[in-house]
């Protein structure tokens, strides 16, 4: 690691001020909550802050459900979350996608919060070794495009950077029209999941439309029935301890045997949690008949690219749609 | 605290030790430890140092006042200043499980927190595991199930099932291969090191029955 200075801030106030302060690009200053992300970053020198901000103690780690829906306060580890009997209820889909994610010793320090606001697995990104990557160093050009690229995304991406999103948590939460509640030294707002993340056009470096000093308080998810019937598959090399290949969160509501207006995401796909609107119109009102799920999943690889190692998930992530929707049509 | 600089003859020497309470006799691989320690120790001169800051720890029931270049992770603190050297370093960046110690009674990653970051938590590492000479349920069932070879992962693989079993999560071997696939082995003593796991979780369920 770098030499740097550790402020432990008395309050949040305190804590956004440092980083308001600091500016954006390859910011001097970083914030540090459970630390599992920024430390491995700290280590291989990816990041390398004069100062780094801890908001340990200083966020919300309450979980609650009301009628409106779920909140999870930032600081909520990921074991939290998961265990929580009203999420693996009312959100079984947060629960899953939580407990597909990391370890079970990285699930008991990681917050929700940082879970959002991981950086990319692309190697190119984590290993310095490598001179050129846009999001590590801007302007030196991507050696994943014609690299090993088995990992990385096939939606979202451009001629400066393919690297793919990593949270599963995000994922889930995108397929449930989740908001992060957002703090910054001048007051809060409220963001849309699906429009934090930017795409990495010819910035790949700047990942969210947070602005500096802005830090995520919470998440918010809408109760509804299809919350309730949800379900997260996720497709990789080992079958635990591992990022996604691909993944599929399928949200479903059923009247009778057929589908109403549903919700997907599919992950490790895209440079951000990929929506796929054009598969779930042509969901709504269908059956489960396998055949009908085909045809609409396969609606999802329209505009699919390629890098020629990742060009199976294009074929992979319809076969991770069409099981995610038969394994919760099962599942009366 | 007074603190001392330990040779690295010393340094083997408390491993040996703290090693011989857990895994018997000479069975301690004292050399795999040792050029972990020295490649830490450069790549830590390497770079210049960063003010001091005080820290207060709370480790295996004692309180420890340090005063740390604010990088030190946990690891690091409780092996280069607490001389606890049973947390072993594999890869400091959260993926072998090697460094697993207990924080309020939950595994963690001891690698992926800084010292400074973990003030007031109770944590809780191999060495912290016996009562006196009584070794604790798992220990004794990685002893006589063989639940390692070289020995490096066995402080954190230990330490994680110890979590495993109390957190309910030991009931198959299937359920015990998910849950504990936050610590590598690469002698691949995987199938030991289930079957312990799998007698201590039982052993602990017919203690609280009786």
């Amino acid at each position: 690691m770098h030499p740097f200075t550790l402020e432990r801030p008395p309050d949040l106030a305190a804590a956004l001020t440092w980083r308001a302060q600091a500016g954006r690009n390859d910011a001097p200053a970083e914030y540090i909550a459970g630390g599992t992300d920024m430390i491995q970053l700290l280590q291989e020198h990816v990041r390398r802050p004069e100062r780094l901000v801890t908001l340990a103690g200083l966020l919300d780690r309450r979980i609650e459900i009301g009628r409106q829906g779920l909140r999870l306060g930032a600081a909520a580890t990921m074991a939290e979350v998961a265990a929580h009997p009203g999420v693996v209820q009312q959100f079984p889909v947060i629960a899953e996608a939580l407990l597909n994610s990391a370890s079970p010793q990285v699930r008991n320090q990681a917050t929700m919060g940082g879970n959002l606001l991981q950086r990319t697995r692309c190697p190119y990104f984590r290993d310095v070794g490598y001179g050129a990557c846009n999001k590590r160093a801007p302007g030196s050009g991507c050696a994943a495009i014609a690299g090993e690229n088995r990992w990385h995304a096939v939606f979202g991406t451009s001629s400066n950077c393919i690297a793919a999103h990593a949270s599963d948590l995000a994922v889930a939460l995108v397929a449930l029209d989740a908001a992060v509640e957002v703090r910054a030294p001048q007051g809060r707002r409220t963001v849309p999941l699906n429009d934090l993340y930017r795409l990495p056009a010819d910035t790949p470096h700047i990942e969210t439309v947070l602005e500096p000093g802005e830090v995520i308080t919470a998440i918010t998810v809408p109760a509804s029935p299809a919350a309730r019937r949800s379900h997260y598959l996720k497709v990789r090399d080992r079958a635990s301890f591992e990022f996604a290949l691909v993944s599929a969160a399928v949200a479903l509501d059923m009247k009778g045997p057929r589908i109403r207006p549903t919700r997907g995401t599919r992950h490790g796909v895209g440079t951000k949690p990929w929506r796929v609107p054009r598969v779930e119109q042509a969901l709504a009102g269908a059956t489960l008949d396998p055949a009908a799920l085909r045809r609409a999943a396969a609606l999802a690889a329209e505009g699919a690219q390629g890098f020629g190692h990742n060009d199976f998930k294009i074929v992979l992530m319809q076969r991770a749609i069409v099981r995610a929707i038969e394994t919760l049509g099962a599942r009366a | 605290m007074t603190r001392f600089a330990p040779t690295r003859r010393e340094l083997l020497k408390l491993g040996a030790v703290t090693g011989s309470a857990l895994v018997m006799g000479d069975a301690w691989p004292a050399p795999a430890d040792a050029p972990q320690a020295a490649t830490a120790a450069a790549s830590q001169s390497a770079e210049p140092a960063s003010a001091p800051i005080n820290v207060l720890l709370r480790v295996n029931g004692r309180e420890h006042r340090l005063a740390l270049d604010p990088r030190t992770t946990l690891l690091d603190a409780l092996r280069e200043h607490l001389h606890l050297t049973g947390s072993k370093k594999g890869c400091g960046l959260g993926q072998c499980g090697a460094c697993t110690v207990l924080m309020d009674g939950k595994r963690v990653k001891s690698c992926l927190s800084l010292a400074a970051l973990v003030e007031g938590r109770e944590i809780t590492t191999i060495e912290g595991l016996a009562r006196g000479d009584e070794l604790h349920p798992l220990q004794k069932a990685f002893i006589e199930r063989d639940g390692f070879q070289c020995g490096y992962c066995t402080p954190g693989q230990i330490m994680s099932g110890v979590a495993c079993i109390s957190e309910g999560h030991a009931g198959s071997a299937l359920q015990i291969r998910d849950w504990m696939s936050g610590n590598i082995c690469r002698c691949g003593a995987y199938d030991n090191i289930v079957a312990a796991i799998q007698d201590a979780a039982r052993a602990t369920r017919s203690t609280r029955k009786g």
